[in-house]
């Protein structure tokens, strides 16, 4: 029944981010702050991280090919086939959960703690609007990155593939090329968008409507970020299955 | 001129506020007191509209908040201020840019505008000398003089204040009292404090309403307070023993 309830509020917040919207002249310095806090702020970890998963990917898939009938230009092609399906959509938007979820909870929650919300409110500012609005415009720019994880991923596969001795460069790249399909990069980013919307709205719905002190506050980013996850492991099988399916 | 009828609010199963009236009126200082739990800080809120009272209206100079539409209740929200009890000041934002932030959103003055009257309000509350640094770098007496500067820079015909003086010195306490007293004569507005201080009461107390339980106990001056037969108001204004001494002296003076 709270499940619902909880779910019920959500809906209603969405609603309620939408109306009586902000001075434009003020809300384009808050997308431009979001923007550098959440995409560009998330940028250094994704693309270390990504290099490295490219990386790996690169080597799990050379160490499992153990019959001489399978090309060697499989590791590109498993790679690239991980990357842009998988890791960079689905693996980055759970450390984005991490890092941007818990930012976002943890700093709305606060401003609720210390009456920051109610003084909006008081002053007739639709506080849903002034505060979560900005950042899912600014997540829309997400798709940017994980365009940028998916190359840098790909380039630790090559690097951990040609230099680790695992496969020459020609093998990989024929690999990266071999029955390259299109729309499986409009997939990729059109899960990339949703899970955006999420990012932005499921911290901003556990901040915003947290009670409580300090200590609540870390317990709203925590819980923040396991319904994040939860919701995006979800959505990333219906959307599959629908896509691809 | 604020007028409360019969104002009910419960919450699940706790009946918080039982059926206050009271009339808050323009150019004087109103003071809410009672102890803690006995419903201030809900009918504060209700007052603010940022609760919604079960039954019973709340009128601002004729105007029935519950009649009115949405964008009739935005338009009275930006005639109100509010100094909040830890001052809400924005983090993010420098002083000057907190005391702007109400301007920015919902005035089209020019930014040298917008700076003129800032600057005047910052005077006002003889914080000139602070524009530029952030809550976090100043002391809570002073975020609270930005908390009222926020407050009244769209020029209010509403104060509320809720505990503006807890937390804070004996001294820097009475100065905010008189700030805020001095502001609600200047602007000839409707100011509401809720507040548990006796020295408030005191120092600026024009009209109190006392709660007790959810209901309204006693209403009256700072004067008549003194005189009251009332067991808990008694027992509310001489729990300290300043104010024991204080209710001495009236009675040996008196007789």
């Amino acid at each position: 029944m709270n499940y619902l309830a909880s779910i019920g509020s959500y809906a209603i917040m969405i609603k309620e981010v939408f109306k009586k919207p902000t001075k434009w002249s003020i809300m384009r310095s808050l997308i431009l702050k979001e923007i550098d806090e959440l995409i560009f702020g998330s940028l250094g970890i994704l693309i270390f991280i990504s290099f490295f998963i490219g990386g790996v990917v690169a080597i799990q898939t050379a160490l499992n090919i153990t019959s001489e009938l399978i090309p060697k230009n499989l590791v590109g092609f498993a790679t690239r086939q991980s990357i842009i399906l998988e890791f960079a959509p689905t693996f980055c938007s759970i450390i984005m959960a991490g890092k941007v979820g818990s930012y976002i909870t943890s700093s709305i929650g606060t401003m609720r703690v210390t009456e920051q919300i109610d003084a909006l409110e008081v002053m007739g500012v639709n506080a849903l609007n002034y505060l979560v609005f900005p950042k899912i415009v600014a997540l829309l720019l997400y798709p940017f990155i994980i365009a940028i994880a998916m190359y840098v991923g790909i380039c630790g596969g090559w690097v951990a593939g040609v230099f680790g001795g695992f496969s020459t460069s020609a093998d990989f790249i024929e690999g990266l090329q071999l029955d390259f399909i299109p729309f499986h990069v409009t997939y990729s980013f059109l899960k990339t968008l949703v899970f955006a919307f999420i990012l932005a709205t499921i911290p901003s719905y556990h901040g915003f409507y947290m009670k409580g002190g300090a200590l609540e506050v870390g317990k709203a980013s925590t819980t923040s970020f396991v319904w994040t996850s939860v919701v995006i492991i979800i959505l990333n099988y219906i959307l599959t299955q629908l896509l691809l399916g | 001129m604020i007028k409360v009828d019969n104002v009910h609010k419960s919450f699940n199963d706790a009946h918080v506020l039982k059926g206050i009236s009271t009339l808050f009126e323009k150019g004087k200082t109103n003071l809410i007191i009672g102890q803690s739990g006995s419903g201030k800080t809900v009918f504060l809120k209700c007052l603010l509209g940022l609760f919604t009272p079960d039954e019973g209206n709340i009128s601002y100079d004729g105007k029935i908040y519950a009649s009115l539409n949405s964008d009739e209740k935005r338009d009275l929200r930006q005639e109100m201020g509010m100094v909040f009890q830890g001052s809400a000041l924005f983090d993010s934002m420098t002083v000057e840019g907190n005391v702007m932030f109400p301007l920015e959103m919902f005035t089209k003055q020019s930014k040298s505008e917008m700076k003129d009257r800032v600057d005047f309000v910052l005077k006002r509350v003889n914080l000139d000398e602070a524009h530029n640094k952030f809550p976090s770098e100043i002391s809570g007496g002073m975020q609270k003089r930005v908390a009222i500067a926020r407050a009244i820079v769209m020029k209010p015909k509403y104060l509320f204040c809720d505990e503006p003086n807890s937390g804070l010195d004996p001294k820097t306490a009475i100065l905010i009292d008189n700030l805020i007293k001095e502001i609600t004569e200047e602007y000839n507005i409707t100011t509401i404090i809720n507040t548990h201080d006796m020295n408030s009461v005191m120092e600026i107390g024009e009209k109190i309403v006392f709660l007790k339980n959810g209901l309204k106990e006693w209403e009256g001056t700072k004067n008549e307070i003194f005189k009251t037969d009332n067991q808990a108001v008694t027992n509310f204004v001489y729990s300290s023993d300043l104010f024991k001494k204080v209710r001495q002296m009236y009675i040996e003076e008196r007789n």
